[in-house]
């Protein structure tokens, strides 16, 4: 057994409101590969912003201790001096630069600030041959594929001389090919002494590589598993192994006749003209139904809402959309709103709400028709109906004058709630409602989402969380790259259920 | 100043809020009308008095009548996110469009209509809304950053003008269209002669002496639509508080409702005074003063409004709240064009001919008159009444500063400092809040 390079002792962080890591611990041994597995928002991210000093010491409670050595990181920089390199799930290069000068980006090879460009360029090439790659290194970064580009964000760890290497989710984004590559790369990585943690959903590439693996759930560290240990069944159930107790309100659900149908719906990548993102989609909601989506993230299930959502997302957008049984025309957002469609983002401060402005002017913005005549607002309307919102969706604020940029994240989505209710939808799409919010304000919005159905409209839930699709809805599709790989009633469905259909259908697309 | 009174943060529910509270939380508003007239006492008391005196007030609204008319167009433009560098040379370029329809060209016979100084107006409103609309076309959908957009229509008017007068100044212009800025509304009523010119006054040794004082003569019908405005303000503010109340809505505090209310009363009845005192109303007062109480219904109570508030404070967040961006976009710059038309031609009037030179700077006037009335840079907040008083405060400063005969170079450097400072001090306010 090798020695301990990393430990990890009780970390805690808590943001406003949200309690995001709370006892962590986490061991890693010299020259391994370290894999930490967990549900979308169980910490991991976090846990690995904390390592590297994205938040700095002091923001957090516990001890990191690498070589020996008790450290307090301030800035990436400091963790990057001691050889901790972090590749983010979104890559950090410059696209319009070259591939030498992205790997050597604050690190230049320069002489009194002048760049010596061929010590750059032979650089650039050692490193490039050691992650296996060929190509130029004056090539622009935008130029070459993301497979690549996630190798030459490596080749640029390895200019700094990493000794622990962290990629959060390396894989998901690539081709099987390239992620085969790319596991490989760190195998060999391994035979020369460099660790490496690996973030990632993947169950079967964490079989194949990983030596270790330290579940994360909750913000809690669970367990760490050894290599013989490893079985799909044992990840699976450590992590969703929670209990379903008081956490979601009661829902006794009134189904009546489909509502709502989206038939054969297909949509391109936004900028990739080629790359299909939503494969032939066909969901319904019936009256008073709440229905989730499940899948892991990027899986297509917000750029299927989005793109039924007045096609706010994509391109070369295919398929039907029925309200009533009738075919209704959802090509700009008007128009799917006049039609009675409703879509909360699932970044509600990027997509859902002018940050600057204050709660009344929110709450309206979506239907002003309905606080106006001919184009002039009333403004004791406007104040009844704000002040109404407020009180039903239970905003905690001082006054409906209070800026939306300082209320907190469960009382944000209120405010994005009330402005699609007051629009008054007959179907009511949530892009992961409670994401970020606290234990008390997810409840609360559980309740409202119980009461929309009561009063017969159809709610579609995206989320993440799985415990939060089967405590809340009635009906469960399961999304995996960009198609439907199952359907059930919540009644049948349990996490592991779900799991393995994502699982499953990982196993045929590889 | 504005028409809705409601505090900017009030407490729960039906409460009173303490009179300095209220002043704290519209410390912007406030403060930004107490620093136009500190610095307007300031002038007063540099200048000998010369400010306040009611020739030079009525001058200070003429000079600065086109900026304002342009700021309220450049309130929207800041307020959606955008910038507008153009204005100052599509305002040029109107002029000398607006000279050639009515002095330059000879039109033929069946088309001398042209040359009427209406019929050439509106056409000179027309094009520069075009222009905008050009402007704000590439802008808007074909997403060209409106800096770029703009710079680049600032150089191509500014060449136009110049070739569309041959390099010449163009003039003088029909005298109807020299009343648009030149000109006073007519007394319908008749002068009230307080004072007059000639007054017997007895003298201790019993003979009657005849002494020649200042007269003091009045222009009623400026009285007359100066306090019929003041007591329409009144009335809708009252009732605006009242209908607050019945629906249980609280307001600013009471004593604070009466002293906000009759010191805006009593500064508007002053100037009137003095304004009468002279020669009345100016046409072009007039004109501004509709164009401000419509950009400020706009802004405040139209849906219009509130849309490109909503786009400048978050467009992904208004585009997925089904607002039409680009339209609105659109819109916005083509109102600017025409606004900037308009003050194209009320700066010709006034200098009675067209000069190649005309308008040119004049957009760094606007965009500051509008930043120092509080707009953010970043989009999504600003007030009409803010770019208007901005606009004043810039017209006030730059008028005493003649007066008191300190150079121009000293000028400009005083206006960068007021400048910075009044964006330093609103910054301050907010992260302080």
């Amino acid at each position: 057994m090798s020695n301990t390079i990393l430990e990890m002792r009780s970390i805690t962080k808590t943001f406003p409101g949200v309690k995001a890591l709370s006892d962590v611990n986490l061991d890693v041994r010299e020259a391994e590969i370290h894999a930490i597995v967990g549900e979308n928002g169980a910490g991991k991210s976090t846990l690995m912003k904390v390592l590297s000093g994205v938040y700095p010491s002091g923001t957090y409670d516990g001890e990191i201790v690498y070589k020996g050595e008790v450290q307090q990181f301030k800035s990436i920089r400091d963790s990057e001096h001691k050889g901790i390199v972090i590749i983010h799930q979104e890559l950090a290069l410059v696209p319009l630069l070259s591939i030498a000068e992205n790997i050597f980006l604050g690190n230049e090879q320069a002489k009194n600030g002048v760049i010596d460009w061929d010590e750059t360029r032979d650089g650039a090439r050692k490193l490039l041959g050691m992650v296996g790659l060929t190509e130029d290194p004056d090539t622009l970064v935008t130029n070459i594929g993301v497979g690549k580009q996630q190798l030459v964000e490596i080749a640029k760890a390895l200019s700094k001389e990493v000794k622990l290497l962290i990629l959060d989710e390396p894989t998901a984004s690539l081709s099987e090919k390239d992620s085969a590559a790319l596991l490989d790369l760190l195998m060999e990585f391994r035979s020369q002494g460099i660790t490496s943690i690996l973030i990632s959903h993947k169950l079967n590439e964490i079989a194949k590589v990983a030596d270790r693996i330290t579940v994360i759930r909750d913000g809690h560290s669970i367990e760490t598993l050894n290599k013989e240990d490893i079985t799909e069944d044992r990840i699976i159930t450590l992590m969703v192994g929670r209990s379903l107790d008081d956490r979601y309100p009661n829902r006794e659900p009134n189904i009546g006749d489909v509502v709502f149908e989206v038939r054969d719906w297909s949509v391109y990548h936004q900028l990739h003209r080629e790359r299909q993102v939503i494969k032939n989609i066909s969901i319904n909601i019936r009256k008073g139904e709440v229905v989730g989506i499940a899948g892991l993230m990027g899986s297509g299930r917000t750029e299927f809402a989005m793109s039924v959502f007045g096609k706010s997302y994509g391109q070369r957008i295919s398929g039907e959309v029925f309200l009533h049984g009738k075919k209704i025309d959802t090509s700009t957002v008007e128009k799917a709103v006049a039609n009675g469609i409703a879509y909360a983002t699932e970044d509600r401060k990027t997509y859902g709400l002018n940050l600057i402005d204050h709660i009344k002017h929110n709450t309206t913005l979506a239907n002003l028709g309905g606080i106006s005549r001919v184009g002039v607002i009333d403004d004791m309307t406007e104040m009844d109906v704000a002040n109404e919102y407020r009180k039903k969706t239970n905003i905690r604020s001082s006054s409906v004058y209070q800026i939306t940029g300082n209320l907190s994240g469960g009382n944000q989505q209120k405010v994005v709630l009330s402005k699609w209710l007051f629009a008054n939808p007959d179907v009511l799409i949530l892009d992961e409602p409670t994401r970020g919010i606290d234990v008390g304000a997810k409840y609360e919005i559980y309740t409202i989402i119980n009461q929309l159905a009561a009063q017969g409209k159809a709610v579609l839930v995206i989320s993440s969380e799985m415990p939060e699709l089967l405590g809340i809805t009635d009906r469960i599709y399961v999304m995996n790259e960009g198609r439907i790989v199952g359907e059930m009633q919540t009644s049948e469905a349990s996490q592991e259920k779900i799991m393995r259909a994502i699982v499953r259908a990982e196993g045929k697309a590889s | 100043m504005t028409t809705e009174t409601a505090p900017m943060s009030m407490p729960a529910q039906n409460q009173e809020l303490t009179v300095l509270g209220a002043l704290k939380a519209n410390m912007r508003d406030y403060g930004l009308l107490l620093a136009l007239i500190l610095i307007m006492l300031f002038f007063q008391w540099s200048t000998g008095g010369v400010l306040f005196k009611p020739v030079n007030l009525t001058n200070i609204i003429l000079q600065n009548s086109y900026i304002i008319v342009m700021a309220l167009g450049m309130l929207l433009v800041i307020v959606a996110g955008h910038i507008d560098l153009s204005v100052g040379s599509v305002s040029g370029f109107i002029g000398a469009l607006a000279a050639m329809l009515m002095v330059g060209w000879r039109f033929p016979p069946e088309f001398s209509f042209l040359a009427n100084p209406f019929v050439a107006g509106a056409i000179c409103i027309v094009v520069g809304a075009a222009i905008g609309a050009a402007q704000g076309y590439l802008i808007a959908y074909h997403r060209i950053p409106s800096f770029i957009v703009t710079l680049a229509g600032m150089l191509i008017f500014k060449g136009l003008s110049l070739a569309l007068l041959a390099g010449k100044s163009v003039g003088p212009f029909p005298a109807e269209f020299q009343l648009l800025s030149a000109g006073f509304i007519p007394d319908f009523i008749g002068p009230t002669t307080l004072v007059p010119a000639v007054t017997a006054v007895p003298a201790s040794d019993g003979v009657v002496a005849i002494a020649a004082v200042q007269p003091l003569v009045l222009h009623t019908t400026t009285l007359v639509i100066a306090i019929v405005g003041i007591v329409a303000l009144m009335f809708f503010a009252i009732r605006g508080r009242q209908r607050r109340k019945a629906r249980g809505y609280e307001s600013e505090p009471f004593v604070l409702f009466v002293a906000k209310n009759l010191v805006i009363a009593v500064l508007v009845l002053f100037f009137v005074y003095m304004l009468a005192s002279y020669r009345g109303l100016p046409n072009v007062l007039v004109v501004m003063g509709i164009l401000i109480a419509l950009f400020v219904f706009i802004t405040k109570r139209m849906t219009f409004g509130r849309r490109i508030y909503a786009l400048g404070g978050n467009l992904k967040a208004a585009a997925l709240s089904g607002i039409k961006t680009e339209r609105m976009t659109f819109y916005v710059f083509a109102i600017m064009g025409a606004l900037a038309a308009l003050a194209g031609m009320i700066y010709a009037a006034r200098l009675n001919s067209a000069t190649p030179k005309a308008g040119q700077g004049l957009e760094l006037d606007v965009i500051a008159a509008v930043f120092i009335g509080g707009a953010s840079a970043l989009g999504g907040v600003g007030a009409v009444a803010g770019a208007v008083i901005g606009a004043f405060i810039l017209g006030v400063m730059n008028n005493g500063m003649s007066i008191m005969g300190i150079n121009i170079d000293l000028q400009q450097m005083i206006k960068g400092v007021v400048l910075l400072a009044a964006v330093f001090f609103d910054l301050y306010n907010k992260n302080r809040a």
